[in-house]
C-alpha cells in the first residue's frame, strides 16, 4: 500500500490533529517497509520564477542608508547639542557606532539572531577593509599634496641641489641627482637579483633535496629581514672589512639583498603554477631537464616572473635605510657606482625633510611623490603582466608559435625526400 | 597428465621491478651545478649577515660583557656605559602596538576580500594590498611625522583622560583637567610610531591570512551553509579554524616586520633612553632607529657597539620569523601549501 498525501489533505490534518497525522505516517511506514514515501510538494502554478541568489536585496540597502542617515542625524545632535564632544575622530567612531546599532535593530524587526550577528559582522569586515583603504589612500593624497608646489617646476627634475641653499626658493634646484642615482642602483641591483633570484627558484622548483627545503625556509626568512641590517652588513663586509667606499655599487648590493628574496618568493609560487604535463611532455619527447627549464618552464612563466621580478623592484627601489647606510649623501649629480656618495630618491626624501626649512620640507615631500608615482607606475606594469595566467599567450606569441612549428612540420616533411635523392 | 615445472623458470617469469636509474647528461649535471650554486649563494647571504655583524660585534661585546650589554639602557658609548635594554624594550612596544592594531584590520581585510567580496572587485582589493606593501617605508614616515603627528594627539588625549588607570595609557607630565596643556607631551610617542608601523605591517598579515583562508576546503564551506550556516557562521566554525595556522604564523610574520621597521620609526619618534611602559607619552627609541641614527659617528669601538646592537636585532627577528614560518607549516592550511 502506498501513502498518497495531496498538499491540501496534510495542510488540513495537521492544522486539525497534527499528533494523529505523524502517529498514522509511523504506523504507515511500519507497514511497509520497502517503500519510500516521498512527500508532494505543492505545485507552483505558472512559470517558475527565477531565484535571487544576491545576497544584498533592496531591503538590505534600504536598512544601510537608514541606518546611515539616522546614525550621522544623532552624532550630530550628540556634537552639536547635548554634549561638548568634538574633533573628527571621535565625530566617525560614534556615528560609526551608532550606525551599527541601528542597523542592527532594523535588521533584528525581520531576522532572526544569527541572521543579525551574520549582518553586523558583514559590516564590520567591509568597514575594517575600508579602514585599511582609506588609510593608504590617505597617504598616497598627503604625499602629493604636501609636494605639489615642487613636483610640477621643470627645474625639479631637470636640476641637482648642488647650487642651491635651503633658503633657496622651488624656482631653483631639483633631485635630478637623485632620481639618477635611483635608476643607476636599481639597475645594478637588477644585474645582480634577476639571474640569481630566478636561478634559485628554479632551483627550489626542480631539486628535490632536503638543502632545497632548507633554502626555502632560509629565503621566507629573509623576506623579513630588517632592512636596516642588510645595510649594516654590507657596511661591515664591503666597506669595514674590505675597505671599499661608500658608493652606489655598495648600496646596490644591500638592496639587492632586500630585493633578492622577494624576488625568489614570487618566482617560486609562479613556477609552481606550471601545469605538471607540460614537463612531462617535454621529458616524454626525450628533452634533458634543463631543455625543459629553458624551453617549456621558464616560457610558460614568463609573465609570472616578469611580474616577481617588478615587485622585487618596487620594494627596492623605496628601501632608505640600506641605503643610507651604505651610499653616504651628497647633492650633487654622480654617475659613477663605483666613486664617490651616490643619492637615491628615498634617502633624498628622508634626509630633506630632517631640515627645518619649509622649502626643503616641500623638496622633501616632493622626491617622496617622485618615489611613489614610479612605485605606482611599476604596479600598474605588474598588475598588465600579471593579469595573465601561466601559458596564456599573447597575439603575438601565438603567431610566432605557430610559424615556428609551421617550419618544424616543413623541415620533418623535407628530410626523408633529402635522404632519398 | 602432469607437467614438471623448474622452479627457476617460474623465478624468471615473474616479471621483477625494473631498476630505475636516473642518469644525468652533461648538460644536466652543468644545470643542476649551476642552480644549486645559486641555491648556496642566497644560503651563504643570509649566513654572511649573521657572521659579519657577529664578527664587527665581538669588540663591543667584549669589553662591556654580555649582560651588562643586555641590562644597560643608556647609550653612552664613549664612557663605556651602553646597552641595548631600552631600545630593545621600546622595539617591543612599538610592535606589540603595531600589531595590535593591524590585526583585526588585517584579519578583516583579508576576510572581506576571500568571503565577502564580489568576484570583480577581488582581484582590484588583491592589488590594492600588493600595493600597501610597496609603498616605501619613507612615505609612511612622511605621512606619520608631519600628518598623523597632530591628529592623533585628540585620540592620545582622550585614552589618558579616560583609561589613564591603565599603566599603559597613563602620561606623565599630563594633566588632562588643565585647557591649557600643551600637545608636545603626546607627541612622537610610541603609540603614534606603532600606528604607522601598523600600517606596514598590516598588508604583510593581509597577504598571509588571505592565502590560507582561500584554501578552505569548498565541501567544508559548502557543508557549513547546506546545514543552515550563515556567512559569519561559516567564517566562525569553517574558515577561521582552518585558518588558524595561517592568522598566528601571518601576525608573527608582521611582528618580525615591525621589530625592524627603520625610516618610518626614525621619521616620528624623538630618541629617550629612560624605560616607561606610557605608550603615550613623548620620546621612544628603537634598535633600527638607534643604528640609523648613529652610524655615522664615531669611533671604531662605537661602531662596534651599533653592531652588537644589529645583532640583537637580528637574533630576535629570526627567533619570531622561525617561529612563525613553524606555526604556518604545522597548520592544516600549510601543510598542503608549502610542496
Amino acid at each position: 500500500m502506498t501513502l498518497q498525501l495531496t498538499p491540501g489533505e496534510v495542510h488540513e490534518t495537521t492544522s486539525v490533529q497534527p499528533q494523529a497525522v505523524a502517529s498514522d505516517l509511523f504506523r504507515a511506514a511500519d507497514r511497509n517497509d520497502n517503500e519510500t514515501t516521498i512527500p508532494q510538494r505543492p505545485q507552483r502554478a505558472g512559470p517558475q520564477q527565477r531565484r535571487r541568489t544576491g545576497t544584498l536585496s533592496r531591503q538590505d540597502a534600504m536598512y544601510m542608508v537608514g541606518a546611515g542617515v539616522s546614525a550621522l542625524a544623532t552624532t550630530m545632535l550628540i556634537f552639536g547639542r547635548l554634549t561638548p564632544l568634538s574633533g573628527k575622530l571621535g565625530f566617525i567612531v560614534v556615528a560609526f557606532v551608532i550606525y551599527l546599532i541601528v542597523y542592527a535593530v532594523l535588521v533584528s524587526l525581520t531576522e532572526n539572531r544569527p541572521a543579525v550577528v551574520d549582518r553586523v559582522m558583514t559590516v564590520l569586515l567591509a568597514s575594517a577593509a575600508a579602514a585599511a583603504f582609506f588609510a593608504l589612500a590617505s597617504v598616497i593624497f598627503f604625499t602629493f599634496y604636501r609636494g605639489r608646489q615642487a613636483i610640477l617646476r621643470s627645474n625639479t627634475y631637470l636640476e641637482d641641489l648642488s647650487k642651491t641653499g635651503p633658503l633657496d626658493g622651488l624656482d631653483q634646484g631639483g633631485i635630478k641627482h637623485a632620481i639618477v642615482g635611483t635608476l643607476i642602483m636599481i639597475g645594478i641591483s637588477l644585474i645582480f637579483t634577476v639571474p640569481l633570484g630566478i636561478a634559485c627558484a628554479v632551483y627550489l622548483n626542480e631539486s628535490r633535496s632536503r638543502t632545497a627545503g632548507f633554502v626555502r625556509t632560509i629565503v621566507t626568512a629573509m623576506t623579513a629581514l630588517p632592512s636596516v641590517l642588510a645595510g649594516l652588513f654590507i657596511f661591515a663586509s664591503w666597506i669595514l672589512i674590505l675597505g671599499f667606499e661608500r658608493s652606489g655599487l655598495a648600496a646596490s648590493i644591500a638592496v639587492s639583498i632586500m630585493m633578492l628574496p622577494i624576488i625568489i618568493r614570487s618566482a617560486d609560487v609562479v613556477l609552481r603554477l606550471v601545469p605538471g604535463n607540460l614537463r612531462e611532455a617535454s621529458a616524454a619527447l626525450g628533452a634533458p631537464q634543463w631543455r625543459t627549464v629553458w624551453h617549456v618552464v621558464l616560457p610558460t612563466a614568463r609573465s609570472g616572473l616578469t611580474t616577481s621580478v617588478i615587485l622585487g623592484v618596487a620594494r627596492g627601489i623605496g628601501e632608505t635605510a640600506p641605503v643610507l647606510l651604505t651610499a653616504g649623501f651628497t647633492a650633487t649629480i654622480n654617475f659613477n657606482p663605483l666613486k664617490s656618495p651616490m643619492v637615491s630618491l628615498p634617502l633624498a626624501a628622508f634626509e630633506l625633510v630632517r631640515s627645518p626649512q619649509p622649502t626643503q620640507i616641500a623638496r622633501g615631500f616632493a622626491t617622496a611623490a617622485v618615489l611613489m608615482l614610479l612605485v605606482l607606475l611599476l604596479f600598474s606594469i605588474a598588475r598588465i603582466f600579471g593579469g595573465r595566467p601561466a601559458g596564456h599567450l599573447t597575439g603575438r606569441q601565438r603567431r610566432k608559435a605557430t610559424s615556428d612549428s609551421l617550419k618544424d612540420l616543413r623541415r620533418m616533411t623535407r628530410q626523408p625526400q633529402e635522404a632519398l635523392t | 597428465v602432469t607437467t614438471t615445472v623448474d622452479a627457476s623458470t617460474v623465478e624468471a617469469a615473474t616479471p621483477t621491478p625494473r631498476r630505475l636509474f636516473n642518469r644525468r647528461s652533461g648538460g644536466d649535471r652543468a644545470f643542476f651545478a649551476g642552480i644549486s650554486m645559486s641555491g648556496v649563494f642566497v644560503l651563504v647571504i643570509m649566513l654572511g649577515v649573521g657572521v659579519f655583524l657577529a664578527i664587527k660585534a665581538t669588540d663591543a661585546l667584549g669589553k662591556t660583557g654580555i649582560w651588562s650589554f643586555l641590562t644597560t639602557s643608556q647609550w653612552e658609548v664613549g664612557r663605556g656605559r651602553f646597552g641595548i635594554a631600552a631600545v630593545v624594550v621600546f622595539t617591543v612596544l612599538i610592535s606589540l602596538v603595531a600589531v595590535s592594531i593591524a590585526i583585526p584590520v588585517s584579519m578583516g581585510t583579508a576576510l572581506f576580500i576571500t568571503e565577502v567580496a564580489p568576484g570583480w572587485m577581488r582581484s582590484t582589493l588583491i592589488a590594492l594590498v600588493d600595493l600597501m606593501a610597496a609603498v616605501p617605508s619613507v612615505v609612511y614616515g612622511l605621512w606619520g611625522g608631519k600628518l598623523l603627528q597632530g591628529q592623533i594627539v585628540p585620540l592620545s588625549r582622550w585614552l589618558n583622560t579616560w583609561l589613564g588607570w591603565i599603566p599603559f595609557f597613563d602620561v606623565s607630565g599630563a594633566d588632562p583637567n588643565s585647557p591649557l596643556a600643551s600637545a608636545s607631551v603626546y607627541t612622537t610617542s610610541t603609540f603614534i610610531a606603532g600606528i604607522v608601523v601598523a600600517m606596514m605591517v598590516m598588508p604583510i598579515q593581509c597577504v598571509v591570512m588571505r592565502e590560507v583562508f582561500s584554501q578552505v576546503p569548498l565541501g567544508e564551506r559548502e557543508g557549513a551553509f547546506a546545514l543552515g550556516s550563515t556567512r559569519w557562521g561559516q567564517i566562525r566554525v569553517v574558515t577561521l579554524p582552518f585558518g588558524r595556522g595561517g592568522i598566528i604564523g601571518g601576525t608573527m610574520l608582521g611582528l618580525g616586520r615591525a621589530l625592524g621597521e627603520t625610516i618610518a620609526v626614525v621619521l616620528v619618534i624623538s630618541p629617550r633612553f629612560n624605560i616607561t611602559p606610557h605608550i603615550l607619552e613623548a620620546g621612544s627609541n628603537s634598535v633600527s632607529a638607534l643604528i640609523a641614527l648613529h652610524y655615522n659617528e664615531g669611533s671604531e669601538f662605537e661602531i662596534s657597539a651599533l653592531f652588537a646592537a644589529g645583532l640583537a636585532l637580528f637574533a630576535l627577528t629570526l627567533v619570531v620569523n622561525f617561529t612563525a614560518s613553524w606555526f604556518v607549516s604545522r597548520s592544516r592550511s600549510g601543510a598542503s601549501s608549502e610542496a
